[in-house]
């Protein structure tokens, strides 16, 4: 006997610890937890949105930054400690509501409770002298108010509401299938971005990316295989205020190398859709095109070379590299759409339209560094080992020349950044958002309430009971009672 | 054109801030005069608290307050939509803008209950918080009127940002009055209800007032919510991302979920049920003013 009692103590214990997790001071408590846990992620910067300010923590605090780091306070929402108290929330939630909705779906079959014997002891109790026809006209005005009832000597029970439980359950099954479509989103879903010349093709690879994170469970290999071609781009700008009014894509798209080319226009609001696969139009900025030449002239680049937007009239910066020319040549380049006088040295844009274009070039040669096989940046370039040349501003058809070679700003074309996301999983979100909702509403206003009618030898009482104190019942009571043809 | 209706909606809401100073005066005058000093024979028994009230003295000037509180509202809604007239869209596109259709959805809120609860001692409270949050528009967050950021041009705009506005003004009056019962409440523990408070009705009545403001608005907040989801699907590529905003609207919407939780099933009633009402309307108003103004992220749309 004795050996067994640790087992029975397990299970017990097990038991017990189910008990706790589902009941709704748990669930409660978790709940209060999870919006508290939400609260680092908006104070402190966060990898999957600012991943610059992440890195600026590190090197401007490098112990704050590696305990904070230690703690997954950069990536919260994705830490082990926020995943522990959702998923403890939804085991909680649905030992809560599966063992409720079997209950409900039995006692939504069942008839209603007996009435009670002694009427009087319930809410709203009435009792008058009547004509004897009460449980007739009772019977009809419950099957017009749609009660469910139940008829047994010379009373009858009446019951209705049970949309609220309906609706509750539903409610929190939904946010369930919410939390299904997120991880569905996760496992098998893709994000990429890829910065496109107008005039360029992007074509659905993964070497087409400039960054690509896969979900855990989908391959490279489930990349549909689209191309789009960036025709052309606008952007319009307040000529007071240089806040953007529309940006505006025009691009050809092929579903499969196969397929038809269809003109398409992309904007902020109106995606590109190709299955469950969007492509976004998410940001935009220029790219010179430049010529540069070695000391005799033979060309040793040519092309339009993306630079990055640092304001808000896309003042931008970026690099540029020819590694085949001897010796090899680097260019650091400020470029301002709209060039306006600035207090000291420095160029400055003034509008993010590009009405009076400069390219602002720090010529430099030697190692580029782009041979040792380490990855670098392509807006940027490390000067340390090299040697500096000379600094120079051009206008669109200029030409910089230096004893090593020269450069020509031949023009400039804009660029657009496309993101490419693929979610297989937010249709049942959305889903589940709408079923949540529709739940609520039907929880939150409809009330479970019994009337109980009884007429024994002409003496009619009338009752009720309602769940939660809902109000109303004591008004629905007395129209009853009018019904009845009860004189007050 | 869209100049003269900036400023003709200027003037409607400098108009509806005289209109809602009145209101405030009258509200003010109501509340302190419909006290009457104590009955001789009761002073002489030392009992200062035994004060009468007659309404009937205040009643008009009471009259009056809700005249001028419906007027202002009206004034104030026709300069909310000048505003939208003159900049050719909703008039949601920066704080000045979403701090003026804030005022004008709490106001609303407190009228449409008006009409069904005796909320007329709320009246001081509201005028006061619409005479703050304008005064704060006007004077701080006030933005020339411009046409929206691409981002923004959805019907989404309309949709996401009118639930999430009146959600915002209904949970606030709720906000209010569980204040109004923490207050009453302790008056009652030490001994009992100050004169002007009397007139205010019962706790039990405070409680349920509060609770079923939040019960009535929280679908619309889950509403406001999941629509802010679907339109940043479609404008952002991700319909959720964790963004301080959105981050806090989950937050808001944990908060009143666990109020209702903790009413509905576990029982919480009075104190306890005030404060986490109010501290679910905090994250509410933590959310519009940190977020808006020093918060990064997508949301930051207050032009400052």
């Amino acid at each position: 006997m004795k050996d067994n009692a640790p087992e029975i103590g397990t299970v017990g214990l097990l038991r017990f610890a189910w008990r706790q997790l589902t009941s709704m001071r748990t669930a409660l408590v978790l709940l209060m937890m999870l919006g508290v846990a939400a609260i680092p992620g908006s104070l402190i910067p966060q990898r999957s949105q600012n991943p610059m300010a992440v890195s600026a923590m590190f090197t401007d605090s490098p112990t704050k930054a590696l305990w904070y780091d230690r703690f997954s306070l950069f990536d919260v929402y994705a830490s082990p400690w926020f995943s522990a108290i959702y998923i403890l929330l939804f085991i909680s939630l649905i030992g809560c509501v599966l063992p409720r909705a079997f209950e409900h779906y039995k006692a939504a079959r069942a008839l209603p409770p007996v009435t009670p014997k002694n009427l009087s002891r319930m809410e709203f109790h009435e009792e008058w002298n009547g004509k004897g026809d009460e449980l007739e006209i009772a019977r009809e005005w419950f099957k017009k108010n749609r009660f469910r009832v139940r008829e047994l000597n010379g009373s009858i029970s009446a019951e209705k509401g049970f949309t609220r439980e309906t609706g509750n359950l539903f409610f929190h099954l939904a946010l369930v299938l919410i939390l299904v479509g997120v991880s569905l989103g996760s496992l098998f879903g893709m994000r990429g971005d890829a910065i496109v010349n107008v005039g360029e093709r992007f074509i659905n690879t993964s070497t087409s990316y400039d960054s690509l994170t896969f979900g855990k469970l989908f391959g490279e290999k489930s990349l549909s295989p689209f191309s789009i071609n960036v025709d052309r781009f606008q952007g319009k700008y307040d000529p007071v205020t240089n806040s953007p009014q529309d940006y505006t894509l025009w691009v050809t798209v092929k579903e499969s190398p196969d397929s038809q080319p269809i003109k398409n226009i992309v904007k902020v609001n109106s995606p590109l859709t190709f299955g469950s696969t969007r492509v976004y139009l998410q940001a935009n900025g220029y790219s010179p095109i430049v010529t540069v030449r070695d000391s005799i002239g033979n060309v040793a680049f040519q092309g339009p070379v993306p630079f990055l937007p640092q304001d808000a009239n896309l003042s931008s910066t970026g690099a540029i590299k020819a590694p085949d020319a001897t010796p090899q040549l680097g260019f650091v380049g400020s470029f301002f759409p709209t060039i306006g006088r600035a207090s000291q040295g420095g160029g400055i844009s003034v509008f993010p339209e590009a009405l009076d274009p400069k390219l602002f070039l720090s010529a430099w040669t030697g190692n580029l560094g782009l041979d040792n096989g380490n990855p670098q940046s392509v807006y940027r370039i490390n000067t340390d080992v090299m040697k500096k040349i000379g600094l120079k501003s051009l206008s669109p058809g200029e030409t910089y020349t230096f004893p090593e070679g020269s450069i020509t700003f031949e023009t400039f074309v804009p660029w657009v950044n496309l993101q490419v996301v693929r979610d297989p999983g937010k249709s049942y979100a959305l889903l589940g958002g709408i079923v949540a909702i529709l739940g609520l509403l039907a929880s939150l206003f409809t009330r479970r309430r019994r009337i109980w009618v009884s007429v024994i030898k002409k003496n009619v009482e009338i009752a009720g009971l309602a769940k939660n104190a809902a109000p109303g019942l004591e008004e629905e009571i007395a129209q009853l009672a009018r019904a009845l043809g009860r004189e007050k | 054109m869209s100049t003269t209706w900036a400023y003709i909606s200027n003037y409607l809401v400098y108009s509806s801030m005289a209109v809602f100073t009145i209101a405030f005066i009258a509200h003010a005058y109501e509340t302190a005069f419909a006290v009457r000093a104590p009955h001789l024979a009761d002073s002489a028994q030392g009992n200062l608290r035994t004060k009468t009230f007659d309404y009937t003295r205040t009643e008009k000037v009471a009259r009056v307050a809700t005249a001028m509180m419906i007027l202002g509202f009206l004034l104030l809604f026709a300069g909310v939509i000048a505003r939208g007239i003159s900049a050719g869209r909703v008039p949601w596109g920066n704080m000045y803008e979403f701090s003026i259709t804030g005022a004008l959805a709490f106001s609303g809120a407190y009228l449409a209950a008006l009409r069904k609860y005796d909320l007329r001692w709320l009246g001081l409270l509201v005028s006061i918080s619409v005479l703050l949050t304008l005064g704060t528009a006007v004077a701080v967050l006030y933005r020339p009127s411009a046409p929206l950021v691409p981002a923004l041009k959805s019907t989404w705009l309309v949709i996401h940002v009118s639930a999430a506005i009146i959600s915002g003004g209904v949970f606030l009056l709720a906000n209010v009055i569980a204040g109004a019962y923490l207050i009453l409440d302790s008056m009652e523990n030490k001994g009992g209800r100050a004169p002007w408070a009397k007139r205010l009705p019962s706790l039990e009545v405070l409680d349920q007032l509060s609770y079923r403001l939040v019960a009535f608005v929280f679908p619309l907040w889950t509403f406001a919510v999941i629509a802010g989801a679907i339109w940043a699907e479609s404008a952002w590529g991700r319909y959720w991302g964790w963004d301080p905003k959105e981050t806090w609207a989950f937050i808001t919407w944990v908060a009143y979920a666990a109020y209702l939780h903790a009413r509905v099933t576990i029982g919480w009633r009075g104190r306890r049920a005030a404060w986490l009402c109010i501290f679910a309307g905090s994250t509410f108003l933590f959310n519009y003013i940190y977020v808006n103004i020093w918060g990064t992220g997508k949301h930051t749309y207050s032009g400052l």
